[in-house]
């Protein structure tokens, strides 16, 4: 049904032109922000903090002025829309959960002030609710409630009124790891029921990876990448990308030949590697290879790959699924290497010589001064 | 055998979770008492100079000492008087002679003057009385007393000796909400002339409410200013706030009478900028009684105020404005519940301390301001009436008790579970 929907709407939902933001006249905290997030897609802001998501957030629901550009909110410009006109539901990083209300209350707040009958705010609240899975807690009061079961009631909350856009700002940051991400998937899975358009701003890239249709990757008020999880993660289109998301390894050297999508690169001790296209495009340029740890192959599984180097066992750390191994290459450039433990175990030791493998298509040559 | 293969599990049950419980206690006791003789010394002090004092003074509302001290026997007698026809001899007897025993102490006098109080001329009576004192040798005591003065024939006079015989008496406490015992010990309206307690109680609770509203129509918006400005704003607003503290309250209080006089500087202002052409009338009357005590009682507003709506997110009213609620409709249905602890503490601060405010009406006011603060103070320091001067405090006492009950009611279920 989302993607009907989808298909159905190809104009965007909400679209940023030219937004910039600052808070001082000096420094830019959103700069040159174009965006556009589909109807019913699960779009992530994800960057570290300060690099402007949670700004982005705050000007769409209203609660921040943009200094310049346009915000638009299916085709309308909402720039001067005070925010409870604007019919977007909300989940605040605290929850926000009003303490002098009950949980029934709370969820009653936004359809009572919509002045609707009461007997549809009862099935609406009831139906909400029970979303939730909180059906028998509606005469609490949210301080008698755990964090996850305020968190619930704060979603509830958010979608009771039925708003076509919902925002999250980092919602699922109070809560220990076990109970995020089940409620990672809980959302998720509500996002897929509902179709909804949710923007959802986090600083966890787990989180991102799991929830998201989209991820737009901010840093310096800039979008870095804005892509699907599996892009992001795979084809990192720059450097900032490639090590915010994800663990990387990063090999310095020069582009010698390009070739399409391929390019030869020789690494800084002398040994010539085939990567794919990043964004660098010129010969002579500098470049930092970027490749993930469990796309290295060890031994025996590095025989069919292009790029063969060698080098030395320097730790091997047991993670039960996986071994975690450090090899010092040549030129004392040490990188990580996942490697499943199924496989390796026993194979090798401290201090062994040992093959690594590359295939060029995991090995992306980027622009070392871009996002850096 | 069955029996005791059956009590004993249920015996043990029982008996683990007690052991456990008194294990814990022990454990904890060393720690509780530590803990305790931290604020021992703070304890006693409070007990020397707050507690003890004040219960001795609320006694003295209901104290009557005099009249039994100077004639014990006879007040022994007359509580067995059952005050309808003239006491017998030996009552007549033994007043005499306990008369004659403290003729020209202290102790007579006491007792003459708090009796006078009941009956005006009670003093001379018993002078006489006491004059004519001793019966001769085998004379009668009835027939001497009567002769010293007739009174000691009526039953009235009697009567007023045996109210008093007992040494406590519900009197001040009456007198302070205007009422009294007429000659048959019934409980009466007090006579016009007499009556002024209860209007000055209305008063002083009138011009309190008046206060408290004033200083939380201009407080709130200034502790809500105070609490949504950054920190270094706040802080500067607070030390406005705290700087009448600086001062002391009469210098206040006289920089107020500068500034409101006839000739003073607010009427000049006004009469220059044309507003009125005449001096207006600020100070001697209620209108400066209220200015200077709003302007007193204002940081005691505040200070709650700004505390509890520093503790309130501001994410709230935007959790509300978000959910499609107006900003005012916001502000009042979700930020001010949250206020009102702040609001009932600051309100019930500034109530208890007008009610019990003596210097500014004594030196801003008319008499017609004056509030029951103003008549313990006459009663302690003119007329030595310790027993109107408590019995008046214990009213206040007891109203300032009445609204703090009611505080912690309103408060107490408007937050839910603890906070």
């Amino acid at each position: 049904m989302n993607k009907e929907h989808r298909a159905q709407s190809e104009a965007p939902h909400v679209t940023f032109c030219s937004v910039q933001k600052t808070y001082d006249g000096v420094n830019l905290i959103v700069r040159d922000l174009n965006l556009d997030i589909r109807r019913g897609e699960f779009l992530t802001l994800l960057g570290p903090s300060g690099s402007g998501k949670t700004t982005c957030l705050m000007m769409l629901a209203g609660f921040e002025t943009p200094t310049s550009g346009q915000i638009r909110l299916s085709g309308e410009i909402i720039n001067r829309v005070p925010p409870h006109q604007r019919n977007i539901g909300m989940v605040f990083q605290n929850y926000a959960l009003f303490p002098h209300m009950t949980v029934v209350d709370n969820l009653r707040f936004p359809l009572a002030v919509r002045k609707l009958p009461n007997a549809e705010i009862d099935a609406k609240v009831t139906r909400a609710l029970s979303m939730v899975q909180l059906g028998a807690y509606g005469d609490r009061y949210p301080q008698q409630l755990s964090g996850g079961q305020q968190q619930r009631v704060a979603l509830a909350r958010a979608l009771v009124f039925d708003p076509e856009l919902v925002l999250m700002d980092e919602p699922l940051g109070a809560l220990d790891k076990q109970l995020r991400e089940q409620m990672q998937l809980e959302i998720k899975h509500l996002h897929q029921e509902l179709g909804v358009t949710v923007v959802f701003v986090t600083h966890d890239q787990g989180e991102a990876l799991t929830m998201s249709d989209r991820i737009a990757v901010f840093d310096k008020g800039v979008i870095q990448q804005i892509d699907s999880p599996a892009t992001i993660y795979e084809k990192p289109a720059n450097n900032f990308v490639a090590n915010f998301i994800g663990e990387n390894n990063a090999l310095d050297g020069t582009v010698e030949s390009v070739d399409g999508d391929t390019c030869q690169v020789r690494l800084s001790n002398g040994t010539r590697v085939q990567a794919s296209v990043g964004n660098v495009a010129k010969v002579g340029e500098r470049t930092v290879l970027s490749v993930r740890p469990e796309s290295v192959q060890l031994n025996v599984q590095s025989l069919g790959c292009a790029n063969r180097l060698g080098g030395y066992v320097k730790e091997i750390l047991y993670q039960g699924d996986h071994l975690r191994v450090r090899v010092e290459l040549a030129g004392r450039r040490e990188i990580i290497v996942k490697a499943p433990a199924a496989q390796h175990k026993h194979r090798f030791d401290t201090g062994d010589a040992i093959h690594v493998g590359i295939l060029p298509e995991q090995l992306r040559a980027l622009d070392p001064s871009v996002g850096a | 055998m069955t029996d005791f293969t059956a009590t004993l599990p249920a015996t043990l049950a029982v008996e683990a979770p007690i052991s456990l419980k008194a294990q814990l206690r022990r454990a904890e006791r060393l720690k509780k008492l530590k803990f305790g003789a931290l604020i021992v010394p703070l304890a006693l002090f409070l007990l020397l100079t707050f507690v003890w004092p004040i219960a001795a003074l609320l006694k003295r509302s209901v104290d009557n000492p005099e009249v039994v001290a100077a004639f014990p026997d006879t007040c022994a007698l007359l509580r067995q008087w059952d005050g309808q026809a003239l006491p017998d001899d030996a009552v007549y007897a033994s007043f005499a002679g306990e008369v004659d025993r403290i003729k020209g102490t202290p102790v007579l006098a006491s007792a003459a003057k708090r009796l006078n109080m009941e009956l005006p001329g009670f003093r001379t009576l018993m002078m006489r009385t006491a004059k004519a004192m001793p019966v001769a040798i085998n004379g009668s005591a009835r027939a001497a007393l009567i002769d010293a003065d007739e009174r000691w024939g009526e039953v009235a006079t009697w009567q007023y000796l045996a109210r008093n015989a007992s040494p406590y008496t519900a009197r001040y406490l009456l007198a302070s909400v205007d009422r009294k015992y007429d000659d048959f010990g019934n409980i009466v309206a007090a006579d016009d002339d007499e009556a002024i307690y209860v209007k000055v109680l209305t008063r002083t609770f009138g011009m309190s409410a008046v206060v408290t509203a004033v200083c939380l129509l201009l407080g709130f918006p200034l502790a809500y200013m105070m609490a949504t400005q950054p920190a270094k704003i706040a802080n500067t607003l607070l030390i406005f706030v705290l700087l009448p503290f600086w001062t002391s309250i009469l210098v206040r209080v006289a920089a107020w009478i500068v500034l409101l006089q006839t000739e003073g500087l607010v009427n000049q202002a006004l009469m220059g900028l044309g507003i009125t052409d005449h001096p207006l009338q600020l100070v001697f009357n209620s209108t400066g009684v209220y200015i200077a005590m709003v302007h007193i009682l204002l940081p005691f507003m505040i200070l709650p105020l700004y505390s509890v709506m520093k503790g309130i997110s501001p994410t709230y009213v935007r959790a509300a404005l978000s959910l499609g609620c107006p900003p005012f409709r916001s502000f009042w249905k979700v930020y001010f519940p949250q206020a009102l602890p702040g609001v009932g503490a600051g309100c019930l601060l500034v109530f208890i301390l007008c009610m019990g405010y003596y210097i500014t009406p004594a030196l801003l006011g008319s008499p017609k301001e004056q509030m029951a603060s103003y008549f313990v103070a006459f009663y302690t320091n003119q007329t030595i009436n310790w027993g109107m001067a408590a019995a008046l405090s214990a009213i206040l006492f007891v109203a300032t008790l009445a609204l703090y009950m009611v505080y912690t009611r309103l408060v107490g279920s408007s937050t839910p579970a603890v906070r």
